[in-house]
């Protein structure tokens, strides 16, 4: 037996645990699922392409997990998204200021929103579902408003593109192409995944969301903590702005409704709780990867998209049950 | 030698409650000082301004002879004030060592915690707590006693020379409360003042030093431990000034039993409580808070799952195994959070009196017939003297006592004629209450079975025929009503703690 804080998981192996563990099997039996079925499945161009699909949602579902863990929600993540995208347009393009200018500007803007939800929440006590919802319309005009409802391109900015579909990886090792934007997203998930387990925001991020109110009578600043895991989440919504607009190489500023769905449900496949005080990083990139894969996979098949959206629908059905189950079962 | 704690003319208000009137406390280095009081005297209160939870609206603060104020819970940590909240404040999710730090963790550059250094610290605690708990452990993972201990650790971890102990002892059992007695008694060694709010007497007597009393928020007295009787200390909880006006006890010899409970079970909130009520009679449950009568309330109404009894209704046993089942059966429960489980605050008088009988009033395909819904809200009304300016009138906006009233109508139209009032007057003002007093005595006059749980024992005296008297889960006691019984005898009853060897035969 070692001594090592490592040998904690083997006891503690809880309810979110398991439920990783539940949604990587899920992910294993459909990747072998998928091959089996489709031989074009496995192909490193199709991998790629479901790793690319992953990008943009995996990013704004670290982003929701943030939120989430602290027993909140944030349903602003897809139009911020959008607006930072937007605001990026307007630097870049509009603007005509340097690349390095958009990138900064366009996450910054995302701090700055999040901050915002993060008051009305914290400061103003309006239940996080209100208030993001609030914010999620007003991105939406807004960002139609700025950009007069008509995408906003990138041309002008050579190297926008490049953020998300050129490839470092690719540089060194040329048989494997990852594109940035995947890059991006492993990185983020890593960066995040330690911010959660090993500094003071993410003990505060499970602290709250556990219970906020021993939290504040332990003489915790809570509300500024609150507000910083909030801008931390829309800064995070603004790197996932550049990665959509440099894929798409404009701002689209009608896309984004939608978005904050598909990143909630990676969360919940993922096993964090919306009740609040555990997840992980880990599980929610494991979800996304199960949406990615499943629709990828669908399309192969030639299944029509609208059954896609019906099978996702109810594999967050399934999880969270299969969870709920577990959970009745550890109580009793 | 100067106190380490001193409290004087400490005033609170809250909307409509004047929590603490002038109320004082002191207390020495290595001393035991238990605080004593009935529900709502005012003690939680009164350490909660000590330890910066509320701001009190007057009086003085003194620690270690200093005057200080204690504007939020970290000033108080600095003050050297650790408090034990009666609901742990724990986050179960986080470890023993991540909750004990929570707020202080060792942290190095940038943010990044120092895992390491929180678990050994959390460790040497521990260690000098002569207790073993693995710092590692997440808190829903250990049980009430040991997450006690977790609390009382984290008070300890920021050098506590002050320790209030909010009734520590509510969730444990007789071997964790030695346990913890063990605990209390090293750190007093160690010249740690202990605050310790209990209402079970044979605990006060076996750790306190001394023994200080509140009642209705104001200061009452301050006794040694070892040499007051527990009569003393009882009477000056409830006080004598308290008028109690004298009960009409009715003749019931020949009514029938409406309700009869045999052997009513569950876990340790319910042990094998067994009564009967007859039809006219007001049998008065009395008891401190926890001793299990809202439990006994909610098992009979099906409201919560019983382990093992029978409900007998009128002679005929019924199963009872939703709020449905017992609804059906005649028995209606007026919860003591109206607000909450009696109305829907929202709607008018009209829809709330016919909310448990819908479907009387609707026709073949559910349409509501609205005439007959007005007739019966007026017919109520007027019966119980509603003061509504109409039957449209939303129920929130009415007081408390006409709310309350709304709730009787409810379960009168419902033909419920077995009554169990919890907590019947609470929020209700002092005029109001002797009105649904009188409603309640009517109501019993006309035959149905009432039972009324009540915290405040004049209450329990002005209305009950009988009186039972719960302790710990446990029917400790059947009184008689009117003048013969005090509150003292029933405070005897309340706080019989058998518990303790029963656990140890379990």
């Amino acid at each position: 037996m070692t001594t090592l804080p490592a040998a904690a998981p083997a006891r503690k192996a809880t309810s979110g645990a398991q439920q990783k563990l539940l949604a990587f099997a899920s992910l294993i039996v459909l990747l072998i699922f998928f091959s089996v079925a489709s031989p074009n499945f496995l192909q490193t161009s199709n991998i790629l392409a479901i790793l690319q699909a992953t990008s943009v949602n995996g990013v704004l579902a670290i982003a929701a997990t943030l939120v989430i863990i602290t027993g909140g929600i944030d349903l602003s993540v897809g139009t911020l998204m959008t607006f930072c995208a937007v605001m990026a347009g307007v630097i870049l393009t509009n603007a005509g200021m340097p690349l390095p200018l958009g990138v900064i500007g366009a996450i910054a803007i995302g701090v700055i929103c999040g901050t915002i939800s993060g008051v009305l929440i914290a400061k103003m006590k309006i239940p996080p579902f209100i208030a993001t919802l609030g914010m999620m319309l007003i991105l939406k005009g807004l960002s139609l408003v700025i950009s007069g409802t008509k995408p906003i391109y990138f041309n002008d900015t050579p190297g926008f593109s490049e953020i998300s579909t050129g490839s470092l990886i690719g540089q060194v090792f040329p048989s494997v192409p990852v594109p940035n934007g995947v890059l991006i997203l492993f990185v983020l998930a890593l960066v995040i995944g330690y911010v959660l387990n090993r500094t003071v925001l993410g003990r505060y991020c499970f602290a709250l969301g556990s219970n906020e109110e021993a939290v504040r009578l332990s003489g915790v600043n809570t509300d500024a903590w609150k507000i910083a895991i909030y801008a931390l989440a829309g800064g995070i919504c603004g790197i996932a702005g550049l990665i959509i607009a440099s894929r798409l190489n404009s701002a689209q500023p009608a896309l984004g409704l939608g978005y904050e769905l598909d990143a909630i449900a990676a969360v919940v496949i993922g096993g964090t709780s919306l009740a609040g005080g555990r997840g992980s990083i880990l599980g929610t990139m494991i979800g996304a990867l199960i949406m990615a894969v499943l629709l990828n996979g669908l399309r192969i098949m030639s299944v029509a998209q609208e059954w896609q959206t019906v099978v996702t629908g109810g594999i967050i059905i399934a999880a969270v049950y299969a969870d709920m189950l577990r959970r009745r079962r550890a109580a009793s | 030698m100067t106190d380490l704690v001193r409290l004087t003319g400490i005033e609170k208000r809250f909307p409509g409650v004047h929590a603490l009137r002038q109320a004082q406390f002191d207390l020495r280095a290595g001393e035991v000082h238990a605080l004593m009081g009935e529900n709502g005297a005012g003690k939680s209160t009164l350490m909660k301004v000590l330890s910066g939870i509320y701001q009190p609206d007057g009086g003085r603060i003194e620690v270690s002879g200093q005057t200080v104020t204690v504007p939020g819970p970290r000033a108080a940590q600095t003050l050297g004030i650790g408090i034990i909240h009666q609901e742990l404040a724990l986050m179960n999710d986080l470890t023993v060592a991540q909750n004990i730090f929570i707020g202080r963790e060792p942290r190095r550059s940038f943010g990044r915690l120092d895992e390491a250094r929180l678990n050994a610290d959390a460790a040497a605690i521990f260690a000098q707590m002569k207790v073993t708990i693995d710092p590692r452990a997440e808190v829903h993972s250990l049980s009430v006693a040991k997450q006690q201990m977790v609390e009382i650790a984290k008070a300890l971890s920021f050098n506590s020379r002050i320790l209030i102990m909010d009734e520590p002892t509510a969730a444990l059992n007789e071997a964790e409360t030695n346990e913890l007695f063990a605990i209390i008694r090293r750190l007093k060694s160690e010249g740690v003042g202990v605050v310790y709010i209990s209402h079970k007497m044979d605990e006060i007597r076996r750790i306190s030093d001394r023994v200080t009393v509140m009642r209705d928020g104001a200061y009452v007295g301050t006794v040694q431990a070892a040499d007051t009787p527990i009569e003393t200390i009882i009477s000056m909880m409830v006080g004598r000034d308290l008028e109690t006006l004298p009960v009409e006890i009715p003749d019931l010899g020949a009514a029938p039993v409406a309700l009869e409970v045999r052997g009513l079970r569950r876990g340790r909130a319910i042990r094998d409580v067994s009564f009967a009520v007859k039809r006219g009679e007001i049998l008065g449950f009395a008891g401190l808070m926890g001793a299990g009568r809202t439990e006994v309330a909610r098992a009979i109404f099906g409201a919560d799952p019983r382990e093992g009894g029978d409900i007998i209704v009128h002679g005929r046993p019924v199963m009872v195994r939703s709020p449905r089942d017992a609804v059906a059966a005649g028995i209606g429960y007026l919860s003591e959070d109206r607000k909450h489980f009696g109305l829907a605050l929202g709607l008018d008088v009209r829809a709330n009196v016919a909310m448990t009988s819908l479907a009387r009033f609707r026709n073949a395909i559910g349409v509501l017939n609205e005439a007959a819904l007005e007739a019966t809200a007026r017919r109520y009304i007027a019966q119980l003297a509603i003061r509504t300016p109409s039957d449209r009138q939303e129920v929130r906006l009415l007081s408390g006592g006409n709310q309350q009233k709304i709730v009787i109508a409810k379960w009168l139209l419902r033909d419920c004629d077995i009554l169990i009032f919890d907590e019947p007057t609470r929020g209700i003002d002092v005029g109001a209450k002797a009105e649904i007093y009188r409603l309640m005595q009517g109501l019993a006059a006309e035959g149905k079975a009432i039972i009324v749980i009540s915290s405040e024992l004049p209450e329990v005296l002005r209305l009950s025929h009988r009186i039972a008297v719960m302790c710990e889960g446990r029917l400790t006691g059947i009184l008689p009503g009117g003048p013969g019984t005090s509150q003292e005898e029933i405070m005897r009853l309340a706080t019989v703690r058998q518990g303790a060897v029963e656990e140890a035969i379990a």
